[in-house]
């Protein structure tokens, strides 16, 4: 009986702690996981299945583009754009290498910040995702056929491109407004660093783009006064043919910008009449100056890269000029200028404000008729505050950066400081719901938020600060995205997902509109026009010119042809010209020879390229595959011989021929 | 009594499972796949003929066109004889000579633009596959490529 009654107590007791265990274990515990229980399944993307949406995030330093697929937040791929990339041989292949550059030579690196996709009346199309380089001032096109960047373009006159690459509602421009003022190129630029209010100026560079081809040229720029452009959004819909740009330090401060630069309680939002430039560029006005830029191209018949610099560029003065330009007077350092989807109200988020500033774009254009003006700065125009004011959405939060819109007449604002997305209604200005981010948040993005047909699902917070969000992984840590369920009147977070480098900007997309542009799988041999091309094994050879060795070689699962060299002399520069011959789908070949200073190639099917080699001794270097593409792929190797300097090895390859007798 | 403290036991822990385990409804996008057999589904295939377009009716042949067969070695450098030779040794994979005895017009047609769908049913493929490792690749070829591919096969065979 007692054993009984022992036994029933100790019972009681386990079925007390477990059920306790139980209760507690589905519940929060605290506020990082108090997210609801179907969040698992908004998430879940079953092994084989597709995302809904691709996500274009901006790798910040480093220099890359990343693509996600959302919901699942699953990283699809890493597109380098200004930086190099040993893993994809992007910026070490001789083909790749004049991508990256400049009017400073060849730059490695740069800082990636906003991400663009093409429009077309006011709607992604799919075409192409662009990007700005904020160190040494580019813009980028990525093909969204292969995920690759088909073309760079140097901004002149420019310090840190931050104010880009956004579009209009057609992709006819892609502006590039320079953060930094600057004296304009050349030698008139060797002026004391005091004198900024005299000497320097801000350029803004509208980037035409082909609509076919996707070409990139800087139609024209516009010369503006001293002061740092932030970001910029084009007018839509009944706006088109405006673009709005969000200026600070107009104290035009040249030190100590974190006080300098924060002494006037309100700056500008600069409204620009690009179809007036138009205009006046039609009447022959602006002044071409002497100017010196790298526009680079990626090829795809010949599989390779040009560089060319260009030395002209069409400038108007936005003083002289009248017409194109005016200020709205914006308080506190405006960071983001957000346009809403029907191109009506142009969203102001002063950094250090406490009230987000909602302008009218039929006001504005009231305030313009009427000379609703408040003086000038600088020769421009300013329009009285409340002339254009549509209102304020008062103590929304601390620290407004960024407006995304849900086209159902909301806008969702982060606040960097008070680390919250804010959602709140545009036309009554009032706040509708607010939710935690993980932790101080900056740019957002809702698929389509930036275009006139959002599809607002998700929203996309990309935070600054990871701290305790993943496990530790000593001093650095992934920058954390967060994925918000907009689906319903509050915002449900769902999701964290690390990301490289350090995202700023994402655009995102219906996955239908890119899967169906015409993806590409593999480039069709026939076609390959690359000067070095190995159409077959037959065609394989290796060519001495003077020190310079070609070497034509084909790979296919899994063998190079040839992958025996010898007659290579200390002295000599190699040049093996990969020719992948495979014609499916996901099957690149890697290649990689021993002590090669630069990287690897990875060739996709029907692709050449090339990998420069210079030997630094005597001795057999062995090649081979990097990319497993076969069960034989181990096997994919090869051997080349190295001599002295004017050593009588005649130069000779071959593939399959075993010799059994060494010399 | 120890039977039915494991019991109990047994049923709270299932208890706590399911309640944790959420009530919310199958995600929408699960797949369903069953492992695949290593042992391939022979029942609808035929071997004859193999898995594609193009059948006895649809592919003829006649006298050998030296043009085409001419076109088809063409294509065959660049996207066949990396890996095949045309003697009866093998390389990669089997050597050419007595193909179009061995084989249909159509079935080698089916082969070439078809490879992987017929790699997975054929049993003399699959038997091929232990002996080269290495699964013939999808060289894109269309229609007509296939086609006089093996018009110069024919010819190779000196048929």
């Amino acid at each position: 009986m007692y054993y009984q009654q022992q036994h029933t107590r100790q019972l009681y007791t386990i079925v007390f702690v477990i059920t306790l265990l139980s209760i507690t274990s589905c519940k929060p515990k605290n506020v990082a996981n108090a997210i609801s229980g179907d969040a698992a399944a908004k998430t879940y993307v079953a092994p084989g299945s597709h995302d809904e949406f691709y996500n274009f995030v901006s790798g910040g330093f480093s220099g890359q583009m990343s693509v996600y697929g959302l919901p699942s937040g699953r990283l699809l791929r890493v597109i380098p754009v200004f930086s190099v990339d040993p893993e994809k041989g992007w910026g070490y292949s001789e083909e790749t290498k004049p991508m990256l550059n400049t009017s400073h030579g060849f730059v490695p690196w740069d800082d990636l910040h906003h991400t663009e996709l093409s429009q077309t009346k006011g709607e992604i199309n799919g075409k192409w995702v662009f990007a700005n380089a904020n160190n040494t001032p580019r813009l980028a096109r990525v093909d969204l056929k292969t995920f690759r960047t088909a073309e760079i373009i140097e901004l002149p006159n420019s310090g840190g491109n931050h104010s880009s690459p956004f579009g209009t509602e057609n992709s006819e421009y892609i502006v590039a407004g320079t953060r930094f003022s600057v004296p304009a190129d050349g030698a008139g630029g060797d002026v004391p660093i005091g004198s900024y209010k005299e000497n320097f100026k801000g350029h803004i560079s509208f980037v035409s783009v082909d609509q076919n081809s996707g070409e990139m040229n800087i139609a024209f720029q516009l010369k503006t006064p001293g002061v740092n452009f932030d970001l910029a959004r084009c007018g839509r819909a009944k706006s088109h043919g405006w673009f709005f740009f969000s200026c600070y330090n107009t104290e035009q401060a040249n030190t100590l910008l974190e006080v300098n630069a924060s002494q006037k309680d309100k700056d500008f939002i600069m409204a620009v009449n690009w179809k007036k430039a138009e205009e006046y560029i039609k009447a022959g006005k602006g002044q071409k100056m002497d100017v010196r830029y790298a526009h680079n191209k990626y090829d795809e018949a010949t599989h390779t890269a040009t560089s060319e610099i260009e030395t002209e560029v069409l400038v108007l003065d936005v003083a002289e000029l009248k017409d194109i330009c005016y200020f709205i007077p914006c308080p506190k350092s405006p960071h983001g200028c957000d346009v809403d989807p029907t191109g009506e109200y142009i969203v102001g988020s002063g950094k250090l404000a406490a009230l987000i500033p909602v302008f009218s774009f039929d006001k504005l254009q009231k305030a313009i008729a009427d000379k609703a003006f408040d003086g000038e700065f600088e020769g421009i125009p300013i329009i009285k505050y409340e002339a254009a004011l549509h209102g304020e959405v008062k103590k929304p939060g601390l620290g407004p950066l960024h407006t995304e819109f849900d086209g159902k007449g909301n806008a969702y604002t982060s606040f960097f400081v008070s680390s919250e997305v804010v959602k709140w209604n545009i036309k009554d200005l009032t706040v509708i719901d607010r939710a935690p981010t993980f932790y101080s948040v900056g740019h957002l993005c809702i698929p389509g938020g930036n275009t006139t047909k959002p599809t607002p699902k998700y929203l996309i917070a990309y935070n600054k600060i990871t701290k305790d969000r993943y496990l530790p992984t000593g001093p650095e840590l992934a920058q954390s995205a967060q994925l918000y369920d907009i689906s319903g009147d509050k915002m449900q977070l769902i999701l964290d997902f690390p990301t490289i480098g350090e995202p700023h900007y994402a655009q995102a997309a219906l996955a239908s509109i890119i899967e169906n542009n015409g993806q590409i799988k593999i480039f069709k041999i026939e076609d390959n026009k690359h000067p070095y091309v190995t159409k077959s094994e037959g065609d394989s050879k290796v060519v001495r010119e003077g020190n310079k060795i070609h070497v034509y070689m084909s790979s296919i699962r899994s063998h190079f042809s040839p992958d025996n060299i010898e007659g290579v002399r200390m002295g000599d520069e190699v040049y093996f010209h990969v020719t992948n011959l495979e014609q499916d789908w996901d099957v690149p070949h890697g290649f990689a020879v021993k002590g090669a200073d630069n990287a690897e190639l990875l060739i996709m099917p029907g692709e050449t390229q090339t990998l420069k080699w210079v030997p630094d001794r005597v001795g057999i270097f062995p090649m081979y595959c990097t990319d497993f593409c076969s069960a034989l792929h181990q096997e994919m190797q090869g051997y080349v011989r190295v001599s002295p300097a004017g050593s009588n090895v005649p130069l000779t390859f071959s593939l399959g021929k075993n010799s059994t007798t060494p010399k | 009594m120890r039977v039915f403290f494991n019991l109990s036991f047994l049923l709270l822990v299932t208890i706590i499972i399911v309640s944790c385990g959420g009530s919310g409804k199958k995600p929408a996008n699960t797949t369903g796949d069953e492992p695949k057999s290593m042992i391939p589904d022979t029942e609808t295939y035929d071997p004859n003929r193999g898995t594609g377009k193009f059948t006895a009716e649809n592919v003829t042949l006649g006298a050998i066109d030296a043009a085409m067969a001419s076109a088809g070695e063409d294509i065959s450098k660049t996207k066949c004889q990396s890996c095949h030779k045309l003697t009866d040794e093998k390389l990669v994979g089997p050597g050419w000579k007595g193909v179009t005895t061995r084989r249909t017009a159509h079935w080698i047609m089916n082969f070439i633009t078809n490879p992987d769908p017929m790699i997975d049913k054929d049993p003399a493929l699959q038997a091929q596959l232990e002996l080269c490792l290495v699964r013939m690749p999808n060289q894109n070829l269309n229609d007509e490529d296939a086609r006089k591919v093996v018009e110069f096969m024919r010819q190779n065979d000196n048929q």
